[in-house]
């Protein structure tokens, strides 16, 4: 028999937010413990997908479509290429490393601490399923539902001017959501003159449009991407988000929820509009290199540890953006795997930072010093967090960074160049900060600062391990996203510049 | 067979470093030795291997272990894989060799340090990443190692990062290494885009058919990844801060070994350069440039550690020279660059043991007289001194002098004034260097009473002793039967001719050297032993002394030119963010708001009445599109 494996493994979570909700009052300690394991067992059923998906099939896997408004010929319909799946590895392993790393951060909120895991049980069902969805509407379904539990985990668990960071965010993304809307109802109302209505990814893709109408629909789907990853100047609601939401929800909205940016450029970019695609690149690619400079100037400029990781988050949606749209196999490959890195340095640079900052009850960069002799082992886990985010080379963001570096060049020499002096500007907003928090003297309030448990210590050894590891051995994510890279650049018409002399 | 033990020269002191960071407070008794016996262990297996080459005839010497495919997409492979040939061999027995007697050293040096595990961890971590430096297969995986070493030296020059300034001058040196990345990142993209390829082996094949332009730009990119690491005009600024990390740490990394990287990089990237006359010229220009800066600053400087530094920027900028010139100068840089490592270290060694019984004073103005207290330190000291000022039979004279003699044969204007700028520099160096030994050692005491000079003990003068013997004897063996000539011969000059024109006949030259090294000495005798050195730095001194005291102005010049616009820049759009581009964000909210205050009429609370708004409002701009595009 065959097993609907991602079926299976979205419904998973969504099963634990329904039994949490039936778990009686008070027992805070019951629901995190549930929670936890249900992200576990869904990371299980994910690995085995993994397991069972067939590297060298360039076909989307797992395909399962069933009819849900026929009125509409809407479908419940489901399948993954490579680029989806690592996409969803990240998402259910960053899961349960999420909620052990803040076990303590629901607590303080403005609902019980049982509301805090529901929330993130059913983004996780969503998360599976935008990376997973072929029906446009039923992405455009999920993309738009996924703000909610996010408002709410920023609205009712985070500190500071969390309302209106809030709001700020569900306006800005559901502003983004309606252009979507438009094109999708375009998309539909043009598949109705040429062989009926439909929302099948596959057959809107064959559409035939004037250049005009797909570069509209082009942009209503490409600003809802831009803003979501955010690609500068769309950028400014994610500081503000960031620095009001939990170090958890950080990771989750950074870490993966801003992918769907990158991944929608991806699979429904450049899928469903190859003209416009390559008509719109020279600008995006300008944009990229901005973001990616922008993003870094301001994150060294900032005070703020949480806004600073924010920026510098910035800085890498430049690298992935510019990879996507550069259009080789290493630029290609390179932008997915970044994506996957990108998750995990991420998280490694929040959940270490949210530790610092609880313990100080400051996340000012100022209020930190001299942690590296009071607190060795958190120092050590933000110093190579920090290293992991400038791309060291050694550590598995390097691999990504520089295949979408060496993969633009080849086509966009002068943006790659550009490009590379975001590796200057990454040494000064990483080291500005871990000498100002880590280094020099003591100061005080910060005497009395405890190192971390053992349980912080076996949720972030996870992360570092694969930072190092998938440096050294990046082959089993390059396996899964090359099939799936070139499937998309040759759709386009695109092989890769080939060398002027010919080498080895 | 044997090509399957290069992956061990890493892997020991890699899997020790692991062991030291991990293990914690209970392997403080035993770390240092493990430390030590890793590195010890790393020189044995690199000894083993040249043995084995000996015993090959040439062209069966270079061995490569393919490890694993790194990294692999489309056309883009790149394995991690070692190349152990004529060239990497004898930088593993630097790096090994130097390395495993400052393991030695330090185990005295630190032992009152309470983080002495953790700075063996640094230096085993230190060893692997500059031994997969120089047994990387291809730029990116030399690149790991570049970084690798990179880590490192920022790991131990911020040893003691609770002193502020030891902190910034740990990310001066990171940030600015990352300015010669720029140059290394750059150079393997343009060699892939054009050649298809970042294997040494497989450029080298492609690089013939390649444009002299992208040659250039590819060298030219190499040049800047050099200057970085290789503490270079007009990257050098990072150097002397760098003397901010345990004196072991100067040793070996910021004399011997890691800092000279960048002149392995240009050595082994010799098919570029050899084929792109402009890149080569470059290089020359910035060897030249740097050789003469750093000796300049040498002869102001009253810190041991930061004259030392001086003269290696300087010592290293005759390397570069030697690098540029060709498929000669290749083999003599590399000799100089051996010969540097043994009395370099040494003297630096030496000056941490006058550290180590001066309660770590660093200041020379405060010396004086110390050879009756430290004669093990004064010998061996003063044989490195002999060496790096390039006495006869001692080994910098013969490094030194074929370097001058190559700057001489370059030919025309070009070759009067290299050599002549390589010719002043001995005479610089001479100078500053005898003024480093009558300051330190000679004359009178200068220091306070709280001060007890004494001789350090046998774990620290030994690992001295050994360097000294290698200032010593080093130089005649390399050109016995030219015997390293002949050896870096299948890596670096293919198709030597071995004829070129000369200009002067190397005696001459040896003859000019020595005189400019006996006025160089003479001069110091006058300023320094004829007049007595004062405990405090005279103030009332010409600007040309203020100038060079302060390096030249380099801090002065990056502050102006880099830091202050950047922090300008900075600021600027820290608040173009908030008030511009956040400000439309938030103005569109308000107008929203202002409008929403009318609009609140139609606000009835019905999600129906919602729902019908957002599909007219949906459908509006559908109807816009249409009508648009129609």
């Amino acid at each position: 028999m065959t097993i609907n494996w991602i079926s299976l493994t979205a419904i998973l979570p969504l099963v634990g937010a329904i039994l949490l909700a039936t778990l009686p009052k008070g027992s805070e300690l019951r629901a995190k413990q549930f929670a936890f394991g249900t992200t576990l067992v869904t990371a299980a059923s994910a690995i085995a997908m993994a397991v069972n998906f067939q590297r060298d099939n360039t076909d989307l896997q797992f395909v399962e479509v069933h009819s849900w408004i026929p009125t509409f010929g809407v479908n419940y319909a489901v399948g993954i290429d490579g680029i989806a799946l690592v996409l969803i590895l990240m998402s259910v392993i960053l899961a349960p490393i999420v909620i052990l790393a803040g076990w303590n951060e629901a607590q303080g909120g403005r609902w019980s601490v049982k509301t805090f895991y529901i929330l993130i049980l059913v983004l996780e069902t969503m998360m599976i399923g935008v990376f997973s969805a072929t029906d446009v509407f039923l992405f455009y379904v999920i993309f738009e539902a996924m703000l909610v539990p996010v408002y709410f985990l920023i609205g009712g668990f985070g500190t500071g001017q969390r309302s209106a960071a809030a709001v700020k965010f569900l306006l800005y993304s559901l502003f983004g959501g309606l252009l979507m809307l438009a094109s999708i109802i375009a998309l539909y109302v043009i598949s109705g003159d040429q062989g009926g209505h439909t929302f099948d990814l596959a057959r809107l893709a064959e559409l035939q449009m004037s250049s005009t109408t797909q570069n509209f629909l082009f942009l209503g789907f490409f600003i809802a991407f831009a803003i979501k990853a955010p690609l500068w100047p769309f950028h400014t609601w994610l500081p503000d988000a960031a620095a009001s939401a939990t170090p958890g929800t950080s990771v989750l909205l950074l870490g993966v929820l801003d992918k769907v940016g990158t991944f929608g450029m991806i699979r429904y970019c450049l899928t469903l509009f190859p003209e416009a695609s390559k008509t719109f690149t020279p600008v995006i690619i300008v944009l990229a290199v901005i973001s990616i400079i922008y993003g870094a100037i301001l994150a060294i400029g900032q005070k703020d540890l949480k806004r600073l990781i924010a920026f510098t988050s910035i800085s890498h949606f430049g690298f992935i953006t510019m990879g996507i749209f550069a259009m080789t196999s290493q630029s290609q490959s390179g932008a997915t795997l970044y994506m996957f890195n990108h998750g995990f340095s991420t998280a490694a640079l929040f959940i270490v930072g949210g530790w610092m900052i609880a313990r100080r009850g400051s996340s000012t960069i100022a209020d930190f010093g001299g942690l590296q002799r009071v607190t060795p082992v958190m120092a050590w886990c933000f110093f190579l967090a920090g290293m992991s985010s400038l791309a060291l080379p050694g550590l598995s963001s390097f691999v990504s960074e520089f295949l979408v570096l060496v993969g633009t060049y080849t086509r966009y020499p002068v943006a790659a160049i550009i490009a590379t002096v975001g590796i200057i500007l990454a040494a000064l907003y990483i080291l500005i900060p871990v000498q100002r928090a880590l280094h020099g003297p003591t100061t005080p309030g910060n005497e009395a600062l405890s190192d971390l448990n053992l349980r912080e210590k076996i949720a972030i050894a996870p992360v570092l391990a694969a930072i190092i590891a998938l440096g050294f051995y990046p082959s089993p994510l390059l396996n899964v996203i090359n099939p799936a890279a070139v499937h998309i650049n040759s759709n386009l018409g695109f092989t890769d510049p080939v060398p002027t002399v010919e080498g080895k | 067979m044997t090509s399957n033990l290069i992956v061990l020269l890493i892997a020991i002191p890699l899997f020790s470093s692991a062991v030291l960071l991990l293990s914690g407070r209970k392997a403080n008794k035993w770390g240092h030795l493990l430390g030590t016996l890793a590195s010890a262990s790393s020189f044995g297996v690199g000894a083993y291997l040249f043995a084995q080459m000996l015993a090959q005839p040439t062209e069966e010497r270079a061995l490569t272990q393919k490890l694993f495919s790194w990294i692999n997409v489309g056309s883009f492979n790149v394995d991690a894989s070692l190349l152990l040939d004529q060239l990497s061999i004898c930088f593993v027995l630097l790096i090994t060799g130097v390395g495993t007697l400052i393991h030695i050293y330090s185990i005295s040096y630190m032992s009152r340090d309470v983080d002495r595990r953790r700075f063996f961890a640094y230096l085993n971590l230190f060893i692997a990443a500059m031994l997969l430096l120089v047994l990387g297969d291809s730029y990116l995986n030399l690149y790991v190692g570049w970084e690798g070493v990179g880590l490192a030296s920022y790991l131990l020059i911020g040893f003691w990062n609770q002193k502020p300034t030891y902190a910034t001058a740990a990310k001066k040196a990171f940030v600015m290494n990352r300015v010669g990345d720029l140059g290394l990142s750059l150079a393997i993209m343009i060699a892939f885009a054009s050649m298809g390829t970042v294997s040494f082996a497989g450029i080298k094949e492609a690089a013939p058919k390649a444009s002299t332009a992208t040659l250039t730009a590819i060298g030219i990119m190499l040049l800047i990844a050099a200057a970085g690491k290789s503490a270079q005009f007009p990257l050098q600024a990072w150097l002397g801060d760098a003397m901010a990390g345990p004196t072991p740490v100067s040793a070996l990394i910021h004399a011997a070994t890691m800092v000279t990287a960048g002149v392995y990089l240009i050595t082994r990237s010799n098919f570029i350069f050899d084929a792109a006359p402009t890149a080569q010229l470059l290089v020359v220009i910035v060897g030249a440039i740097t050789l003469l800066f750093g000796a300049i600053v040498g002869t102001a400087k009253d810190d041991i550690k930061k004259a030392l530094a001086a003269s290696t920027m300087s010592q290293i900028g005759y390397m570069i020279l030697g690098a540029g010139l060709g498929p000669v100068g290749y083999a003599f840089a590399i000799m100089h660059l051996l010969t540097h490592g043994f009395f370099k270290a040494g003297m630096f060694l030496g000056a941490g043991s006058v550290m180590h019984g001066m309660n770590d004073e660093v200041n020379m103005r405060k010396y004086g007289a110390l050879r009756k207290f430290m004669p093990i330190t004064f010998i061996t000291f003063g044989l490195g001194y002999l060496a790096i000022i390039g006495v006869p039979p001692f080994a910098g004279f013969y490094s030194k002098d074929m370097i001058i003699e190559t700057a001489f044969n370059a030919g025309g204007i070009k070759g009067i004034l290299l050599g002549s700028v390589a010719l002043f520099g001995a005479a610089l160096t001479a100078f500053y260097m005898t003024r480093v030994m009558i300051l330190t050692f000679t004359g009178t005491k200068r220091w306070d009473d709280e001060a007890h000079p004494h001789e350090s003990p046998i774990l620290m003068w030994l690992p001295m002793a050994v360097l000294a013997i290698g200032s010593v004897a080093s130089g005649f063996l390399f050109t016995r039967g030219d015997a390293l000539v002949k050896w870096l011969e299948p890596v670096v000059a293919p198709h030597m001719h071995g004829e070129h024109a000369e200009l002067l006949p190397p005696i001459v030259v040896s003859a000019l050297a020595l005189t400019m090294v006996l006025i160089g000495i003479s001069i110091a005798f006058l300023m320094y032993v004829r007049d007595p050195v004062e405990a405090v730095a005279p103030e009332n001194v010409s600007l040309l002394t203020q100038i060079v005291r302060q390096d030249l102005l380099q801090d002065a010049a990056n502050e102006a030119i880099f830091m202050r616009p950047g922090q300008v820049l900075t600021k600027t759009l820290v608040a173009i963010d908030e008030k511009v581009i956040d400000g439309a964000v938030r103005g569109v909210g308000a107008m929203a708001i202002g409008s929403g205050t009318e609009l609140r009429k139609s606000q009835t609370g019905y999600v129906r009445s919602y729902s019908a708004l957002i599909l007219v409002g949906a459908v509006a701009i559908v109807l816009g599109i249409w009508v648009i595009t129609q």
